[in-house]
């Protein structure tokens, strides 16, 4: 199979038969995060560098862990200990690495499209790990695999993402993702962090999207409510009031979850401001898959990395060697999958 | 030295006509413009596509073949920069001049935001020394209206306009003072020069580096909303309604501003502006097209479809006055990184008049008199250029000829602006320049440099 691409820049190029694709085979490389001995080598011999620009546990550690776990070699530049300090450009820092003979790039930065512009200067795949406030596609994918699972599908759901739209790059993601795959995206949140053109985005992917600034409105008989994180330094530049007025008025609550489906789930792509945008008690209560979704996400990356570098046989053959799988095969001489 | 340009279709913006006449030029002068107003008939198959001494004419005169083209007064550009003096990485008075002759621009205003700033009598010598010495098209300066651009005391608008300067302008920055732009309109009266002002409320641009909308939202760009230019433009309107200043507002974007400015006309005030032909010719889509090309970042940002649609309808019912580039040349490295990390700018000497063709005369927005009082007779008037912007007797040598039919691809390797920063590259342009005389003097033949 495989991806017809280099790069995985943004959901919103990405079409639902691609999308389709990771969520498949995220889903037989799940298994392997089960085992006694996390290893097969389907990327044996393939080497990902991430490269964060920003801050990070979650989704660094989750590309190095997914990376691991399928062979690869991984190395890791945060940029607050490398050249970068020193004034060196993206391009030359990424001309360099890829001089080292990088695979793939797994990069975080603070400026949208900074991914775009790599993905153009060097031959290695890029993958984004966030950039600025534009998307997040392996968030978005994770996301929709962890609803996917408990839904068993996408199609029809209604998904309430609570928050700060403006700057989120998870909401965008998800939104393109989610709404290709058919479910009824609404956005909530104050109007100063809801821009009104996100509803253009809905004929965009040929279906329809509901901004509001009441949360009870999206929450009310939703299947999903994903809440997100509030950059509390948003309030020093006048967007909202205080914290206090914020988890009072757009915070994600136990009585605002009662308007919800019964069998709604709760997420949220962390790090969390316990008892700002979400309660402390929704957030650790049984609808909640918040660290669901952080599994998930180790497995969506094996997936992606096993997608844009692993080559074009089956992945369940690739996990499971040609001799039936488990650790022997995994990591017997020969028995790698990456043969051909 | 005489110069005939023989056969083309001679522009007046003042009489409203366009008409298939000879132009004579002598001594830096129109001596005539007329049918065969050379005394000299029969053109005969002449020199196409190029000018040439012709064996028959004394050695001193020129014969240009101008038919099928068009003989415009020689165009004016009231918004470059130019870069010199302190940035000749990027640009310099040579290179520039180049590029308007090239471009067809017999006349450009440099602004002052140079390193160090045109904010005295002795930048202004600068600029028009080292202008004489290039000595390729005429380079006016524009002074500073406060001391450094910094907003806060006026700079010496007296001193800098007996050197000649021709406008006051803190361009690049807004004057964010109400009371010091207050001062700036009254105290300008003096030396009848126009303060042109670029409107930016700096709050509401809040770190944006695109306009704000649907695509900036799509591609998590920061946004520049149309309001940040506007509530400036309305404050400036306001302001000269009360000192009755001249006040030019320049590189306008927005539909809002546009209306804006149609109703300070209405009221009788002697205010004027100017559009870009990039914000005529793209729209804030192309920082998606073109995937984050930093090539697209400028400031005010290209703006949406329903904004370039009102500055076409602008330009068409004469509310706008004059098209300036605002060419704004950088680096290389100033724009080979991120996209918030770029510099702001676009060049647009080299490509004015294909897009202006191409995108207006073309569709009929605007005709060739149009062209020639957007590009030439207004800036001229705005300037205070009084025998430049038309082709009449007495008038000065300054035309600029059009092949309206040539087709070309830009090719920013091509420039002889040192600045590439241009989203035009590779886009197929009808309308060029092949000739360009300044003060009687051919400085471009056939589109290369003489």
């Amino acid at each position: 199979m495989g991806l017809r691409r280099k790069d995985i820049l943004t959901l919103e190029d990405m079409d639902v038969e691609e999308m389709t694709t990771v969520l498949d085979t995220a889903e037989s490389l799940k298994e392997i995060l089960s085992r006694d001995i996390k290893k097969v080598p389907t990327l044996r011999g393939k080497s990902v560098l991430t490269l964060f620009y920003e801050a990070s546990t979650r989704t660094r550690t989750s590309f190095e862990l997914a990376g691991k776990y399928m062979s690869a070699d991984t190395v890791n530049i945060a940029t607050t200990t490398s050249a970068v300090v020193k004034g060196e450009t993206l391009k030359d820092t990424a001309w360099n690495v890829e001089a080292m003979g990088i695979d793939c790039i797994v990069m975080r930065h603070p400026v949208a499209g900074a991914p775009h512009f790599l993905a153009r200067l060097c031959q290695a795949s890029v993958i984004n790990a966030g950039d600025g406030m534009h998307e997040h596609p392996t968030q978005g994918l994770l996301d929709m695999f962890s609803i996917r699972e408990r839904k068993g599908r996408l199609v029809g759901l209604k998904v309430a993402i609570i928050g700060d739209i403006l700057h989120s790059r998870v909401a965008r993601s998800d939104i393109w993702g989610l709404g290709k795959m058919g479910a009824e995206v609404w956005v909530a949140g104050p109007p100063t962090l809801v821009p009104p053109e996100v509803e253009r985005m809905g004929p965009a992917f040929g279906g329809r999207l509901r901004a509001t600034h009441r949360v009870d409105e999206a929450i009310e008989g939703a299947d999903v409510v994903m809440v997100l994180r509030l950059q509390l330094e948003r309030q020093k530049k006048g967007l909202f009031p205080s914290i206090r007025e914020y988890s009072r008025v757009f915070g994600v609550n136990r009585a605002r979850l009662a308007l919800a489906k019964d069998d709604f789930i709760l997420m949220h792509p962390g790090p969390m401001n316990r008892g700002v945008e979400i309660a402390s008690d929704v957030a650790d209560a049984d609808y909640s898959v918040i660290l669901e979704q952080v599994t998930n996400g180790v497995a969506v990356r094996m997936a992606i990395l096993y997608l844009l570098l692993g080559g074009s046989e089956s992945p369940v053959q690739a996990v499971a060697g040609p001799s039936g799988g488990g650790p022997t095969g995994a990591r017997g001489p020969g028995g790698g999958g990456d043969q051909r | 030295m005489k110069l005939i340009i023989r056969g083309g279709l001679v522009v007046d913006p003042v009489g409203g006509k366009a008409e298939i006449s000879d132009v004579v030029v002598e001594d830096g002068r129109v001596m005539a413009v007329g049918r065969a107003a050379g005394g000299d008939k029969a053109p005969g198959p002449g020199a196409p596509g190029g000018a040439r001494g012709s064996a028959r004419d004394d050695r001193t005169t020129v014969v240009v073949d101008a038919s099928g083209k068009v003989v415009l007064p020689g165009l004016i550009d009231s918004h470059v920069h130019l870069r010199e003096p302190g940035q000749e990485h990027k640009e310099d008075i040579a290179s520039g001049s180049a590029a308007a002759a090239l471009g067809g621009f017999t006349t450009v205003a440099a602004m002052p935001n140079t390193d160090p700033v045109i904010d005295s009598r002795t930048g202004v010598e600068f600029i028009l020394k080292r202008a004489g010495e290039v000595g390729l098209v005429n380079v006016l300066p524009v002074g500073a209206v406060t001391k450094a651009q910094k907003g806060q005391e006026l700079a010496e608008l007296g001193e800098m306009a007996a050197a000649g300067a021709v406008a006051f302008s803190d361009d690049g920055h807004p004057v964010s003072s109400a009371e010091i732009m207050r001062c700036a309109l009254e105290y300008a009266k003096t030396f009848e020069r126009p303060v042109l002002d670029h409107c930016e409320d700096l709050d509401l641009v809040n770190e944006g580096v695109m306009n704000q909308g649907y695509w900036a939202t799509v591609l998590g760009l920061r946004g520049i909303p149309a309001a940040a230019e506007e509530v400036m433009v309305a404050r400036d309107i306001i302001l000269a309604a009360m000192t009755g200043g001249r006040l030019h507002l320049t590189h306008l974007s927005t539909a809002g501003s546009m209306e804006l400015l149609r109703r300070a006309k209405d009221r009788g005030l002697n205010v004027t502006a100017d559009v870009t032909p990039h914000h005529l010719s793209l729209t804030d889509e192309a920082v998606r097209t073109l995937d984050y090309d930093t090539s697209t970042k400028v400031n005010p940002p290209l703006r949406s479809e329903s904004d370039r649609g009102a500055l076409l309808a602008a330009v068409r019912d004469g509310t706008v006055d004059i098209v300036a580039t605002d060419h704004a040349p950088h680096h290389f490295d100033d724009k080979d990184v991120e996209y918030n990390y770029a510099a702001f700018g676009m060049v647009g000497l080299e490509t004015a008049v294909g897009l202006i063709v191409t995108n207006l005369v073309g569709p009929g927005y605007l005709d060739w008199v149009g062209m020639a009082r957007l590009m030439s007779l207004n800036p001229a008037r705005l300037l205070g250029l009084e025998t430049k912007g038309l082709l009449r007797v007495d008038a000065d040598a300054d035309v600029t000829i059009v092949d309206p039919k040539a087709e070309w691809t830009v090719d920013p390797d091509r420039f002889a602006s040192k600045g590439r920063n241009t989203p035009f590259a590779g886009m197929r342009l009808r309308g060029r320049v092949t000739e360009t005389v300044v003060g009687g003097r051919l400085v471009v033949s056939g589109g290369k440099l003489i």
